[in-house]
């Protein structure tokens, strides 16, 4: 006889197949560009600079989440609140650079109901957004979760894997942003 | 409980591992629960497989009936049926259903059949049920997260049904749901809002599959009970693993289509919309192509194919070795093939679309790859033949529907090599014949793998037995029914009769089928009143069944029968057990069956 025997916590492997599922989804997405980039009326046109901006705060906030579970490990909880907060503002103000593109593509009369190569770059874009946000949701209740004070959490489980998911986010971004650059 | 589990008071949470940590599973069948705990946000897997059950047996019988009204229609095209009106309303107007309801019930039909029954009714019952008690587990990875997964299965069926009964009527383009039908509100009657809330409905579909599959696969990769290694598990799990695998990485593609889709519908996008004109007025969508649609469905399409067939196999595996107290013949050939056409099942997608103007050279490698799909499947219906050779069968219901499932996988699957064929497709694509192949293949097979199911872990699930009596009436009209129902149609297709047309009989090339169509309809009602009576046997035995007195009254060697009969949360009252070998020891050296949790004898071979 036994008791209940596990490898890895369920959690994250959860999250490592749920990241799977997420990636066939952006697959499916990326697809369905190269497939219509390949017939008519396709437009060719400059991404927003402020992409590549908003790829450095992003790329920013995966070192604070990484430090974030750093000290939660070394049991510094101050500093914890503080990398979590920053990390959840930083992935807001991605949010907002990539709407600022938007605005900046409308400017330009490049608007959602125009040419696919114009309506992909918004659909896709704004559904990594949802992603990033989707993560600024779990941070915030990591965030309340550490203010807690009948509980004391000593696993580090929820912070592994809240900061797998966010550079997860960050990789898919990455992957996004050279896809849409290279294939114009 | 789970390991999500609320800690109340001042208390400390550490490791990483413990499922059973911060709260004590041996505890789950004593902690007070009220009935919505238990009964309807329940995170005991077996009470969330016995809800996704029920709501699957209600969609049965609505999508079911919807099949009978439009088959009065097929079969009676000049009878008018005065009582329809009261049913469907100026949908049937002078007893007569309209072309707007008959297209709109096809697609309700081919919808709530494919998704809602032999996807969440079969693979979220069975693997819900199954994945726990076989890998022995205390319940699933995430408990939480598997009782979403049903209320948002519950969820998508509100807004699914709540779109029968729009103004406009539900979605009427196909359950495939192709474009521009499917893409401009205009198009049709039943491109209108019926068509939003069938999207939203299967957007919530794609979330309560993708949050169940990642459970599946998290458990019994991880949740495993001592001694239980991947070669120790039942065909079952290893079925459910793969239909989970199958899920999670193709549900999403559909969803990403569906989601472009909806952009084409509300934002003036064009990635599925090209030189349209509208009653005349060209539409200002330009570039757009339908057929990127159907790569994306498609992507999903063939895989949901395999999606509803495989845990079905896995099933019927279990349950033919069970009653014909033999071994499984090719255990690992078993899962090779399961293996295989897990892989092929993505490779397949385009030979539903060889008369789109795909590329020749291309249509060649995909038939290639179709035909491929037939040696796996061939292993395994080899391999169940094998396996019941010379057995000691016990004709139950449970193995009656397992054989039939054999006998109608392969009629149905011989003739998917005809459809593999890119230029035999040229002819038959969109006729009775492919109604015929994949009713056979993959509605009648699913439902019998799920009717095997049904009978024979009944007995778990509620403690009681269903009646024999009504099983075997129930299996003999349903197999006999079946047959008559779609053999004919297979002539109807090779002779031209298209699919989807609301009355054939204007046509002279397909009058004279009209003798055959009144036929296949009589039968149609005659198999539906047959699943009544299942469906009165199911609820009636739930009550008023034979009580249950052996934990493990088919004499099996898995986990599922180790536990009390009725088995709390939680599911074993003490430790979990181990084991030792692998599940079809039956009728080894001369002893009926050997358990899982019997350790290996000193002089005894390993199978």
């Amino acid at each position: 006889m036994s008791a209940q025997r596990n490898k890895i916590h369920p959690h994250k492997y959860s999250l490592w197949i749920a990241m799977g599922s997420i990636t066939m989804m952006f697959i499916g997405f990326t697809s369905a560009y190269i497939v219509k980039r390949a017939q008519a009326n396709w437009k060719v046109f400059e991404l927003p600079k402020i992409f590549w901006v908003s790829t450095a705060v992003i790329l920013l906030s995966s070192v604070t989440i990484q430090l974030a579970v750093k000290v939660f490990k070394q049991r510094q909880m101050g500093r914890y609140r503080q990398l979590i907060t920053l990390t959840a503002a930083l992935g807001v103000v991605f949010a907002a650079l990539q709407l600022w593109g938007f605005s900046d593509m409308a400017a330009h009369g490049l608007t959602l109901a125009g040419p696919a190569s114009v309506s992909f770059i918004y659909v896709i874009v704004a559904m990594h957004i949802l992603h990033v946000l989707g993560g600024v949701v779990a941070l915030l209740v990591m965030f309340f979760r550490a203010y807690r004070t009948n509980v004391k959490v000593y696993s580090p489980v929820g912070i592994e894997v809240a900061a797998t998911y966010w550079h997860f986010v960050d990789a898919l971004w990455i992957y996004l942003l050279i896809f849409l650059s290279v294939a114009r | 409980m789970s390991n999500e589990a609320t800690l109340h008071g001042h208390q400390e949470v550490h490791g990483s591992l413990g499922h059973d940590q911060g709260h004590g599973h041996d505890d789950h069948g004593h902690h007070h629960e009220t009935f919505i705990s238990k009964y309807v946000f329940s995170m005991d897997h077996k009470m969330i497989a016995k809800q996704f059950l029920i709501t699957g047996i209600v969609w049965a019988i609505i999508g079911a009936f919807f099949s009978v009204l439009f088959r009065l229609q097929l079969g009676f095209p000049d009878t008018s049926f005065p009582w329809l009106q009261s049913i469907l309303g100026h949908w049937a107007e002078n007893g007569h259903i309209t072309p707007q309801a008959y297209y709109a019930l096809v697609t309700m039909h081919g919808t709530i059949l494919v998704f809602f029954v032999l996807t969440a009714g079969l693979s979220g019952t069975f693997s819900n049920f199954l994945i726990p008690l076989q890998v022995g587990a205390r319940d699933m990875a995430s408990p939480f997260m598997n009782m979403l997964s049903y209320w948002f299965f519950f969820l998508a069926s509100l807004v699914m049904m709540s779109s029968l009964f729009v103004q406009t009527g539900p979605a009427s383009g196909g359950w495939t749901a192709y474009p521009p039908l499917s893409a401009l509100g205009d198009a049709s009657i039943g491109s209108k809002v019926g068509m939003d809330l069938w999207i939203a409905s299967m957007a919530l579909f794609v979330v309560s599959q993708l949050l169940g599959g990642l459970n599946y696969i998290s458990t019994i990769l991880n949740m495993r009970t001592k001694g239980m290694s991947m070669t120790k598990m039942p065909l079952t799990i290893w079925a459910f693993f793969f239909t989970a695998v199958l899920g999670v990485l193709s549900f999403p593609v559909l969803l990403s289509g569906f989601i472009l889709l909806l952009f084409d519908r509300h934002a003036g996008t064009s990635f599925y919309l090209s030189d349209i004109f509208v009653a005349g007025k060209a539409l200002s969508n330009e570039g757009g192509s339908a057929i990127l649609y159907q790569h994306l469905f498609w992507f999903l399409g063939h895989p949901e194919v395999y999606i509803i067939i495989l845990p079905a196999m896995g099933m019927v595996s279990e349950v033919l070795a069970i009653n014909s107290r033999k071994p499984i013949f090719g255990y690992l050939a078993m899962i090779g093939s399961l293996f295989a056409i897990c892989i092929l099942a993505f490779l397949v997608w385009a030979h539903h679309m060889f008369v789109t103007g795909l590329n020749p050279f291309l249509g060649a490698f995909f038939v290639l790859l179709t035909l491929l799909i037939a040696v796996p499947s061939a292993i395994k219906v080899f391999n169940w033949l094998t396996t019941i050779w010379r057995g000691n069968i016990n004709f139950t219901p449970g193995a009656l529907f397992s054989i039939g499932f054999v006998s109608t996988f392969i009629s149905g699957g011989l003739t998917g090599i005809w459809l593999g064929n890119s230029s035999i497709d040229i002819h038959l694509h969109d006729t009775y014949f492919v109604i015929a192949h994949f009713h056979i293949v993959m509605g009648v097979s699913a439902f019998f793998g799920m009717f095997a199911g049904i009978y024979h872990w009944f007995p778990k699930m509620y403690g009681r037995f269903m009646n024999n009596t009504l099983g075997y009436i129930h299996f003999w009209i349903t197999l006999v029914g079946a047959y008559l129902i779609f053999w004919p149609m297979h002539y109807e297709g090779m002779a031209g009769m298209p699919r989807r047309y609301f009355d054939y009989s204007t046509w002279e090339s397909f009058k004279q089928f009209a003798d055959l169509n009144h036929f296949i309809s009589i039968v149609v009602i005659g198999v539906f009143a047959t699943q009544m009576l299942f469906v009165f046997n199911f609820f009636y035995s739930i009550f008023k069944g034979r009580k249950l007195t052996n934990a493990n009254p088919w004499k099996a060697t898995t986990l599922e029968w180790t536990t009390p009969i009725h088995a709390g949360h939680g599911n074993w009252p003490g430790e979990i057990p181990e084991v030792y070998r692998w599940p079809y020891d039956y009728s080894k050296d001369g002893i009926d069956f050997i358990p899982q949790t019997t350790p290996i004898g000193p002089n005894e071979s390993a199978h």
